[in-house]
């Protein structure tokens, strides 16, 4: 998770902390070494979808677009499914692309579920991009994704 | 910490769709921390979490270290019957704890 | 770190010389400023990660221990009734020990003096739980300070408070008193009431007692913190609770 090593990271947050949401901090984030990058987010989701097409939609995936803690971070995914027998919604995978680590959580759902709608609380190490997709009970996967700033306190703990 | 905090409604109507809380208090240590002499804490998380009702799964998470400490889950289900809304947690280090709550459906 | 050490330099320069206390009616909790969803989980019983230490301290309540093997209902009853009020007026001046107490100190009181236990560590489970516990039942409540036994304490504190320390020659006053509501790394500043303790940190991601928090500003500003227990933390809290006297207790709250 978070390193408390260096001061990259830290001036990197203040930076991106006092820059208002909206502009896509893809180009100013300076590149440091980290365990999750875009391309391992893809891979983590080719492994759950295979060849299938994901098609945007259906899917809502609720993180704050600007948080004040990476540790506990709101996140909720409500995909748009009558759920009955014949179309439910099967499973809802969350990633990030920058934690060390690309999955968040996998969910198994059914018919019985009545609404496919869930929320947690999540880490996230740095500001990135979040995507959640949906498996629906006829294969197809949907999925949306949200950009989330990370702020981080001002007088923080030593690490353990 | 007490264990776990759950909210399921004691009474609903048949059919009706209702809304589980689930709040279990566990460190989720996530592997990737280093302590100020450099050596790696150890991951200690829980995996899963497992819904039943009157004995079927209604509900399975797959948690990752992405997952914050004390793991806050909410998720819905229909209530089919009177009886039992089963919950265990499992994970790292053997961690398995189990609660339950009753709930009337008319 | 170089960067947040220049912005806070800048600030500070910027800031008079002189702290001056914010005027009462224009005190406001950091609640205010919290993101909706971080709101939402303070408000929610049934989502608060702090209730898990609430309902623990449930069960210690009525737990009999030490070598008198009393639990705290055998005296106190239930603490719906008699704990209500109680953390409104912690720290509380202690005849004997001549010295305020804070809510944590009292709970230790009791185990060594009236069970006969070993003293609880500070920021230990069981210790956070009772104080989580006893805290709980003055939600709503507003803070009070009238025990004018407890005026040196306060001065004492408001001295503290004042003072520059540590590397950045910082004082708390000047970024609590002076300069709340601007943004420091892009959190809005809070006017660092003790409305909510024991509060569930979100840095911490666990519940922890005003000491910490205080120890975390000490760290933050590059100061050498006091130890657990000290009576600098304990003049620092009786100033602070008089500092927020007549706002709500919010316990136990969640911060960022």
């Amino acid at each position: 998770m978070r390193q408390h090593n260096g001061t990259t990271r830290r001036d990197l947050l203040i930076g991106a902390g006092t820059i208002a949401g909206g502009i896509g901090l893809a180009g100013l984030v300076a590149v440091r070494p980290s365990e999750a990058t875009p391309a391992t987010m893809q891979e983590a989701i080719r492994k759950v979808v295979g060849e299938a097409t994901v098609n945007k939609g259906k899917v809502k995936l609720d993180i704050p677009p600007l948080t004040e803690n990476g540790n506990t971070v709101a996140c909720g995914v409500s995909v748009d499914s009558p759920m009955t027998a014949d179309s439910y919604v099967k499973a809802i995978h969350v990633f990030n692309e920058k934690n060390p680590q690309p999955n968040v959580i996998s969910i198994q759902l059914g018919p019985r579920a009545g609404r496919a709608a869930i929320t947690t609380r999540i880490r996230l190490a740095d500001t990135q991009s979040v995507t959640a997709i949906a498996e629906l009970s006829d294969g197809t996967f949907w999925s949306d994704s949200v950009e989330v700033i990370i702020t981080l306190g001002a007088c923080l703990e030593d690490p353990v | 910490m007490a264990r776990a905090l759950i909210n399921v409604p004691a009474k609903a109507k048949r059919g009706e769709v209702i809304a589980i809380k689930t709040l279990i208090s566990h460190i989720m240590e996530t592997g990737f921390r280093h302590s100020t002499t450099g050596q790696a804490i150890p991951r200690d998380i829980i995996t899963t979490l497992v819904a039943t009702y009157n004995g079927a799964e209604i509900f399975r998470a797959e948690l990752s270290p992405a997952i914050a400490a004390n793991p806050f889950l909410t998720f819905y289900t229909v209530a089919t019957e009177s009886g039992t809304i089963a919950f265990r947690w499992t994970g790292d280090n053997g961690y398995d704890v189990s609660e339950q709550a009753t709930i009337t459906v008319e | 770190m170089k960067r947040l050490s220049a912005a806070l330099l800048l600030l500070v320069a910027a800031a008079s010389a002189l702290a001056t206390e914010i005027p009462l009616a224009e005190r406001r909790s950091s609640y205010e400023t919290l993101s909706p969803e971080t709101k939402a989980m303070q408000d929610d019983d049934t989502a608060n990660p702090a209730m898990l230490w609430v309902l623990e301290g449930e069960t210690a309540w009525s737990r009999k221990a030490g070598e008198a093997n009393k639990s705290c209902a055998d005296c106190h009853n239930d603490a719906r009734e008699t704990m209500k009020g109680a953390a409104t007026r912690y720290p509380a001046f202690d005849e004997k020990r001549k010295t305020p107490v804070d809510l944590e100190g009292r709970i230790n009181i009791c185990r060594t003096e009236q069970q006969k236990a070993p003293a609880l560590p500070y920021e230990s489970r069981e210790l956070l739980a009772l104080s989580a516990f006893v805290a709980r039942q003055s939600r709503g409540m507003p803070i009070e300070s009238k025990d004018p036994r407890l005026k040196p304490f306060i001065d004492q504190g408001r001295t503290l408070f004042e003072a520059r320390q540590g590397q950045l020659n910082l004082a708390c006053s000047q970024c609590h008193d002076d300069n709340f509501g601007r943004k420091l790394a892009g959190i809005p500043m809070p006017q660092a009431h003790p409305t909510g303790y024991p509060v569930y940190r979100l840095e911490w991601q666990s519940l922890g007692s005003l000491q910490r928090r205080l120890r975390n500003c000490m760290i933050g500003m590059r100061a050498e913190f006091y130890p657990y227990g000290a009576p600098e933390y304990i003049a620092l809290e009786t100033y602070l609770m008089w500092r927020a006297r007549g706002m709500n207790v919010e316990s136990p709250a969640v911060r960022p």
